[in-house]
C-alpha cells in the first residue's frame, strides 16, 4: 500500500486527529497545485484507507470501535472542504439509508458516514417500518437502498421489502449489512438482496462498482 | 452420570461421561407454550414451565431461566419494546446526555419488581430439580449495558471522551451487577453467565479493553459469590484470552467465527469453553447439517474436557426449528461420548 495512505490508516486506527488532519490537509495542498480538486484526495486517500480500515474489521484484525471513530473523523475531514451541496460531490444513483423495524442506530450512522467521506450524497431515513419505506422509496425515486440490522427479524424483514417493491413493479437495488449478514453469509439472498457489505466501507465499494458497471 | 456431575467434571478439565450440551431455550418458552415473549416472561409460572418442559424435550444439561437483556433496563426505569417473533429490544436511552450519569443511582433488587419474576422461576426450578443440574442466572456486565442505557454509539463516544463520567457510570453499574448476580445465586441459581460482548475484540480494541471492560470485570467477579462464564455473545476473544483466564471466570463463550483449533489449543487446562454452534445458521440448517455443525465442535473443541457444547450467542433464535433442535441433542449424545475414539478415527 502506498505510504501516504498507510500513514493515513495508522493515524486513523489510533485516533491520532492530529496526524490524520496533517497529512489530509498536506494531500490537499499538494492536489490544489496540481490542479486537482479535494474530491480527488477523497478518493485516492480518504476511500481506500477506509476501506482497509473496514477490512481489518471483518478479519478480526480492528475493533469496530475504530471503524466507527474512523468514519467520524473522515466525515469531518471531508465536510470541511466538500460542503453539502458541492457539485463536487459524486452523482451517483438517487440512495438512501435505513433501519427497517431494527431498534439499532450505530451501523446506519458508521455506514452513512463512510459514504459521506467518501464524497457520496445519500437520504438518512432515520428508522421505518414496512409500509411507510414502501411509499417513501417510491414517492423519492430511489434507485438503491441500504438497509442496516443487528436483529435476526429485521434482517428477515428484507423479504418482505423485496416481494412488496416487487407487488409494485418498482425495481430497486437492495445493499445489505449488519451482523445477521455476517453470521449467515447465504442469508442476503435468501432475503432478495443484491448485495451484502460486510463492513460499512463495502457499501462505497459496492455502489462504485455498480456505477462504474452502469457507465 | 447427572447433569450437574457431567459439567463439573468438564469445567474441571476432566473428560466426563459425554459432552454436556447447553440448549439456550428462553426463546423457545414462549413457542412451546403459545405464547407472545412480552406474555411468557411476565409471568414465572411460564417460564418454570416452559424450562421443565424443553429440559425434558431437548435433554438440555442446564437449565435457563433467562428472560432477555432489556429486563435490566427496566428495572432502571426504562423500558423494553416487544415484538412477536423474537427478543425485545431496549427502548429509549435513560442517559440522554453522559451528565445525566451524575444523577443515577443503582436500582435495589427488592424494589425492582421486574426482576422478581425470574428470581421466582430460578427458586421454582432449584425447588424441582435440586442439585441435579446447573441452572444458570445471568447478567449483562456493568460494562456492556450502557450499550443499553445510552445507545452503542453514544457508549463508545463516551469511553474515547469522557473517562471521568464513564468511571462514575461503572461504579453505579457495578453495585447493580453484583447485587443482581448474587440475587440470582441466592434464589438457587448454580452459577452465572456474565454477558459482556462490548469487551469483545470485535468491539473494541485488546489495549482499550485492558484498561476498560477488563478492569471492571476484575473487580465485579470476585464479588460474585458462585462460579462464573463469561460471554462475548459471538464476539471474537483468542487476541485477549489470557486477561479473561485472568479475571478468574471457569468458562467463555466462543464465536463460530473463531479460529477454534488455535482457541482450544491456547484455552486448553486453563479455560473452559462454552459454544461454538451458529445460531443465526442454525435458522436454516437441516437435521444432517446440524449433525455435521455438532461433529465439527466436538472434534475442535471436547478433546480433554474443559468444553460444552451451546449455540456461540447465548440463546438460540426464536425462527429455529423444534426438528433443528431435536437433531442437535441427538447428535450430541451420539458424537459426543468420551472416550472420543472417531475424532482420532477421522483425523487418521
Ligand atoms: C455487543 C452486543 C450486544 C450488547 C450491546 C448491543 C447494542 N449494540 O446495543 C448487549 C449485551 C447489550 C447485547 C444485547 C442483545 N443482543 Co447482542 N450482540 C452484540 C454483538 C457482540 C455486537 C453488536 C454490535 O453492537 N455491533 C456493532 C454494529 C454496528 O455492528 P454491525 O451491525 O455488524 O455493523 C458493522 C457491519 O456489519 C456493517 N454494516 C452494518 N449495517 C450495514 C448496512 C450496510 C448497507 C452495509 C454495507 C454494511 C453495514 O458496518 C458496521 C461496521 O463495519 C453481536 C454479535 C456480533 N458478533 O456482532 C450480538 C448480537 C447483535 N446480539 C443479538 C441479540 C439477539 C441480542 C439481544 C436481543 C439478546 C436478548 N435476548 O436480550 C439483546 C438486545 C439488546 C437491546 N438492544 O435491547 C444477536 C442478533 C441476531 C439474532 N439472533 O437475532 C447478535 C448478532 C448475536 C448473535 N450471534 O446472534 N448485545
Amino acid at each position: 500500500m502506498d505510504a501516504e495512505i498507510q500513514g493515513f490508516c495508522d493515524a486513523l486506527e489510533t485516533l491520532d486527529r492530529a496526524r490524520a488532519d496533517a497529512i489530509f490537509d498536506e494531500a490537499i495542498s499538494k492536489a490544489a497545485l496540481e490542479g486537482r480538486s479535494p474530491i480527488d484526495v477523497v478518493t485516492a486517500l480518504i476511500m481506500p484507507a477506509l476501506s482497509e480500515i473496514g477490512r481489518g474489521w471483518h478479519e478480526g484484525a480492528l475493533a469496530l470501535s475504530q471503524v466507527y471513530m474512523s468514519g467520524r473523523i473522515c466525515e469531518q475531514l471531508v465536510e470541511q472542504v466538500l460542503p453539502p451541496s458541492d457539485p463536487d460531490r459524486k452523482r451517483q444513483p438517487r440512495s438512501a439509508i435505513v433501519v427497517l423495524h431494527d431498534h439499532h442506530m450505530l451501523g446506519k450512522r458508521i455506514v452513512y458516514a463512510m459514504m459521506r467521506a467518501s464524497g457520496f450524497e445519500l437520504f438518512d431515513y432515520g428508522r421505518m417500518e414496512l409500509p411507510e419505506l414502501v411509499e417513501r422509496v417510491i414517492a423519492d425515486r430511489l434507485r438503491v437502498l441500504m438497509v442496516s440490522a443487528l436483529m435476526l427479524p429485521s434482517a428477515l424483514k428484507v423479504r418482505a421489502l423485496r416481494d412488496a417493491l416487487d407487488a409494485r413493479g418498482y425495481p430497486l437495488k437492495i445493499i445489505v449489512g449488519g451482523a445477521p449478514f455476517l453470521m449467515d453469509n447465504a442469508l442476503w439472498r435468501e432475503v432478495g438482496a443484491d448485495a451484502m457489505g460486510r463492513d460499512a466501507a463495502e457499501a462505497v465499494t459496492i455502489i462504485t462498482g455498480w456505477m462504474e458497471a452502469a457507465r | 452420570m447427572d447433569s450437574m456431575t457431567r459439567t463439573l467434571t468438564t469445567l474441571g478439565h476432566r473428560a466426563p461421561d459425554r459432552v454436556p450440551l447447553f440448549l439456550l431455550t428462553n426463546l423457545q418458552g414462549p413457542k412451546a407454550l403459545g405464547l407472545t415473549p412480552k406474555a411468557h416472561f411476565a409471568d414465572a409460572r411460564n417460564v418454570i414451565e416452559s424450562q421443565i418442559r424443553l429440559a425434558a424435550r431437548y435433554q438440555s444439561d442446564c437449565l435457563f431461566p433467562f428472560s432477555y437483556a432489556s429486563l435490566e433496563i427496566e428495572a432502571w426505569g426504562g423500558e423494553s419494546i416487544f415484538i412477536d417473533d423474537g427478543p425485545p429490544n431496549a427502548g429509549a436511552p435513560i442517559i440522554q446526555r453522559p451528565e445525566d450519569i451524575l444523577r443515577l443511582t443503582p436500582p435495589s433488587i427488592d424494589a425492582a419488581r421486574c426482576l422478581h419474576p425470574s428470581l421466582e422461576a430460578i427458586a421454582a426450578l432449584k425447588a424441582h430439580f435440586g442439585a441435579s443440574i446447573p441452572i444458570i442466572g445471568t447478567i449483562v456486565s456493568p460494562f456492556s449495558l450502557p450499550a443499553m442505557q445510552m445507545g452503542m454509539g453514544a457508549y463508545l463516544d463516551l469511553i474515547y471522551e469522557r473517562p471521568d463520567l464513564w468511571a462514575r457510570l461503572m461504579e453505579i453499574n457495578e453495585v447493580f451487577g453484583v447485587a443482581w448476580a448474587n440475587a440470582q445465586l441466592q434464589a438457587g441459581a448454580t452459577a452465572i453467565c456474565y454477558f459482556d460482548p462490548v469487551s469483545s475484540p470485535t468491539m473494541l480494541p485488546p489495549a482499550l479493553y485492558r484498561q476498560t471492560g477488563h478492569v471492571v470485570a476484575r473487580r465485579v467477579l470476585p464479588q460474585i459469590k458462585g462460579p462464573t462464564a463469561t460471554h462475548f455473545a459471538s464476539g471474537l476473544a483468542l487476541p485477549v484470552l489470557d486477561e479473561v483466564i485472568a479475571t478468574g471466570t471457569a468458562a467463555l463463550g466462543v464465536s463460530a467465527l473463531e479460529d477454534l483449533g488455535a482457541l482450544k489449543a491456547a484455552a486448553r487446562g486453563r479455560l473452559s469453553l462454552l459454544g461454538a454452534l451458529n445460531g443465526v445458521e442454525m435458522r436454516r440448517w437441516t437435521p444432517a447439517e446440524a449433525e455435521a455443525a455438532v461433529k465439527a465442535n466436538i472434534a475442535a473443541l471436547a478433546p480433554g474436557g474443559g468444553f460444552i457444547l451451546s449455540d456461540n450467542h447465548g440463546e438460540i433464535p426464536w425462527q429455529v426449528e423444534d426438528e433443528t433442535l431435536l437433531a442437535i441433542s441427538e447428535a450430541a449424545r451420539r458424537w459426543g461420548q468420551y472416550p472420543l475414539t472417531w475424532v482420532d478415527d477421522e483425523r487418521g
